[in-house]
């Protein structure tokens, strides 16, 4: 027991017990013990001077954290969509059958605990499973048997990936330098100029320091640059906000919190141009004369986290960060290095900022903006990582050749993550006006019958409509797109994203906490052929209330999947809603079966079955 | 022309429904210058005697009969109409939604204060003739199509009358606000 506070005494220590890195501590705490028990919280509580509930509402919040025991070794299977897609069942067997244990549960010695996961940010090499924070790609179900072996036999997860052994091998381009030795993969299959172009370290600070901040703001606002984390704002203006709010200090936050399902370009980003984000984050810096910069990494990339510290530590070396910065007296700027954000969607702006500050992701009301009051009251900007780094082009290479590229409204490139039934997923960097139809011979899909755009909370669109420009006029999105093959039955997936939802509504408006379930149910009546017309009708009416009176874009947002199909595919529905009777389908047998068995009666289905 | 024929059932409600429709008081007298009863528990009508045109429903769905119930109702009248929470939503009943039946039963029967000295053979009724608990409490509209539905818990008298009165004359409800809200 004595031993027991002693490790938590250390962890809070380690975090200067500063209550707002207690989500830091909390990690610590589950990966030390594999689960953050009563007593670890109690204890925390008292270092920290926080309630019992403080803590615990925040260990309850995070799918990572958990309080009960979840074995020494931890696997989180992705059953998300695209896991599905591609075999996620039979490895999933291979693992409760290897294991002996079903999903949900640890073995009865508690060495191995199998859990789901919603997104990995591994579309593209699905299915994905996180064993101890190790990330394992591209599994099957001969895979999944051997890695369980590994489990058994006791090796770490990490000396898992090597060179090359039976269970898997680093993955390219950086990942197999020693600070990363992921077997993650890139990717990378169709560079553009902007993020994945031809860069030179330092040159735009050095041209931003030779002007002043007031004309690095006017040129990022002359590119039309808007941001690429999903709401589109024009970041010029978000900066220029920012940059007039009172404060004795500025922040700069680059969101790196890839949540939307689907997603992983910023994996990429992160992996192979890490320098150029970061030079964005000075960059923005420079123009708004902040100080301090923080990067919130998903917690499924912490094996991003040491590599990150280093180019950030070679930055330091080269005067790219830190004091007087590329000669330029005065112009200090200090990256803390990376925090973490657990909830998968968290990255709704203040939503991350409660992470970042140590409590549930729920969203701040709003006034005061981030850019008023942010990171610890600060005013903050936070920018997509994809959209900092654009800014480093923007000023090496000018406003105007940024505008070149992409259409009137939405200026420059995208990178995107291409993922499902096609033959080259992946990421790809492409002015933004390239159609539906482009990207989906790009990509090589397998007869495509529908797009979903931007994640569950994006656009579903039908394959035919190949016209559709990836644009902020016409269909913006954050970088997802999963083709969905002919073969899958389009509903079940919806029913995927609607669970999505369910799961990572927060809880604090009730039309999108219980608005989701709602539609979820009646969704999955109507796959069971027990929907009527007027389902249709109030799911229409349920969708318009949760879009008006909700707090966060993610309740506003949640009803897509359901309204898209409705108005893209009708057919899929029609063919699921019975002739039409006014009693409606409900197998009473299956109701009073519990009752049945407890009383001990044989069954009471007397009457007719509807 | 005959006069319309209302019919009432109290599934899984408190009755309070029906108590809140009694209090429209005198109206009761305008009323039966409208319209004829049907079956109701008001007059212990207990069969449907002929189709009826509109039907008021308290509550929801907790166990077999009602299903049965509802499914008569349906077919036998034109106008469904749910009253109260009970039959909207499933209401307080539902409350029990969250707790598997085997708890709740034990619950009754065994461990609680008044039946845990006085069931030593730890018995659950089970005569043939009593209903059988369902899964969870259903809403009615789960069940059966309705077309109306009056909120409250208890509705109003006034809001009971006046949809009474509407669906007979065909003139619109008037419903004032403070007939359909309580804050
Ligand atoms: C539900 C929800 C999920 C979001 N997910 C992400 C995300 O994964 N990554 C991201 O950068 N921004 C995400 N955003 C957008 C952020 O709130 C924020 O607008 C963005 O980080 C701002 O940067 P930008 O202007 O550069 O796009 C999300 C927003 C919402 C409402
Ligand atoms: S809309 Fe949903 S996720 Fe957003 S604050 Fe409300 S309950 Fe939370």
């Amino acid at each position: 027991m004595s031993d027991h506070i002693a490790a938590i005494d250390a962890i809070a220590a380690k975090y200067d017990n500063d209550p707002t890195r207690l989500l830091d501590m909390l990690l610590a705490v589950q990966e030390q013990e594999r689960y953050v028990s009563d007593a670890a919280t109690r204890l925390l509580a008292q270092k920290l001077g926080l309630s019992w509930g403080d803590i615990q509402q925040t260990v309850s919040f995070y799918h990572l954290l958990s309080q009960e025991p979840r074995g020494k070794y931890t696997v989180y299977l992705n059953n998300g969509p695209v896991s599905i897609m591609q075999g996620y069942e039979g490895v999933a067997t291979a693992f409760s059958e290897a294991v002996g244990c079903s999903f949900g549960s640890v073995t009865a010695d508690g060495r191995i605990g199998l859990f789901t996961t919603a997104d990995m940010g591994m579309g593209d090499q699905e299915v994905a499973a996180l064993i101890n924070n190790v990330v394992f790609t591209n599994l099957t179900p001969e895979k999944a048997r051997i890695l369980v072996k590994a489990m058994q036999k006791g090796v770490p997860a990490q000396d898992m990936v090597t060179d090359n052994t039976e269970y898997g091998k680093y993955g390219d381009g950086n990942n197999s330098l020693p600070s990363i030795h992921s077997m993650v993969c890139n990717n990378l299959i169709k560079p553009g100029p902007v993020c994945f172009g031809p860069y030179q370290a330092g040159a735009a600070l050095r041209k931003c320091v030779a002007q002043s901040p007031e004309q690095v703001l006017a040129e990022v606002k002359a590119s039309k640059l808007r941001g690429r984390g999903g709401a589109g704002f024009p970041t010029g203006m978000k900066w220029e906000l920012c940059a007039k709010a009172e404060g004795p200090e500025r922040c700069v936050v680059a969101n790196a919190d890839e949540g939307e399902p689907g997603t992983f370009k910023d994996r990429v980003l992160l992996t192979e141009r890490a320098q150029l984000l970061f030079e964005g984050m000075a960059v923005c810096a420079y123009a708004i004369k902040a100080t301090t910069g923080a990067l919130y990494l998903r917690g499924e990339y912490a094996y991003l986290k040491d590599y990150l510290e280093q180019v950030l530590e070679q930055m330091r070396s080269d005067n790219l960060l830190g004091k007087d910065i590329a000669g330029k007296p005065g112009f200090d700027f200090l990256i803390s290095g990376c925090s973490w954000v657990l909830a998968p969607m968290s990255a709704a702006r203040n939503q991350l900022l409660e992470s970042a500050e140590g409590r549930r992701g729920e969203p701040r009301n709003r006034p005061p903006f981030p850019a008023q009051s942010g990171f610890h009251t600060m005013p903050t900007v936070i920018d997509n990582v994809e959209t900092l780094a654009a800014t480093v082009q923007i000023i090496d290479k000018g406003a105007t050749w940024f505008r070149s590229l992409g259409t009137e409204e939405s200026t420059g490139t995208k990178v995107l993550s291409i993922s499902g039934d096609c033959d080259r997923p992946g990421v790809y960097e492409v002015e933004f006006g390239i159609t539906l139809g482009e990207l989906l011979t790009l990509a090589g899909a397998r007869d495509p019958q529908a797009a979903q755009v931007g994640g569950p909370s994006g656009r579903c669109l039908n394959a035919a409509a190949r016209d559709t420009a990836i644009s902020f006029e016409d269909c913006p999105s954050a970088g997802a797109i999963l083709i969905i093959g002919a073969q899958h039955d389009l509903l079940t997936i919806i029913d995927n994203f609607m669970a999505f939802f369910t799961e990572e509504s927060c809880g604090s408006c009730v039309p999108c906490r219980t608005g989701t379930w709602m539609l979820r149910n009646t969704l999955r009546r109507i796959m069971h052929g027990q929907g009527t017309r007027e389902d249709l009708t109030s799911m229409r009416q349920l969708s318009a209330v949760m879009q008006k009176t909700t707090k966060c874009g993610l309740g506003h947002t949640a009803a897509n999947p359901i309204l898209n199909t409705l108005d893209n595919f009708p057919h899929l529905y029609d063919a699921l809603i019975p002739e039409q009777t006014d009693i409606r389908s409900f197998d009473l047998e299956a109701a009073v079966q519990a009752s049945n068995l407890t009383v001990g009666r044989a069954s009471v289905a007397k009457e007719e079955q509807v | 022309m005959s006069k319309p024929i209302i019919a009432t059932a109290s599934l899984a409600g408190c009755f309070g429904c029906h108590m809140s429709f009694l209090d429209i008081d005198e109206r009761i007298l305008d009323l039966v210058e409208l319209v004829q009863w049907g079956k109701s528990p008001i007059n212990d009508i207990k069969t449907f005697q002929q189709d009826c045109d509109i039907a008021l429903i308290e509550g929801g769905c907790c166990n077999d009969e009602h299903i049965h119930t509802l499914r008569e109702f349906r077919k036998h009248c034109r106008i469904l109409v749910a009253v109260g929470e009970c039959a909207i939503m499933g209401g307080l009943p539902a409350m029990r939604n969250n707790i598997p039946i085997k708890e709740c039963l034990e619950e009754a029967y065994l461990n609680s204060p008044s039946t845990s000295d006085a069931n030593p053979d730890k018995i659950f009724p089970n005569d043939e003739e009593l209903p059988m608990l369902l899964d969870k409490v259903y809403p009615c509209h789960e069940i059966v199509k309705m077309d109306y539905f009056l909120p409250g818990c208890p509705p109003r008298a006034d809001l009971i009358y006046g949809a009474l009165v509407a669906l007979v004359t065909g003139q619109e409800a008037e419903l004032p606000y403070e007939v359909v809200k309580f804050d």
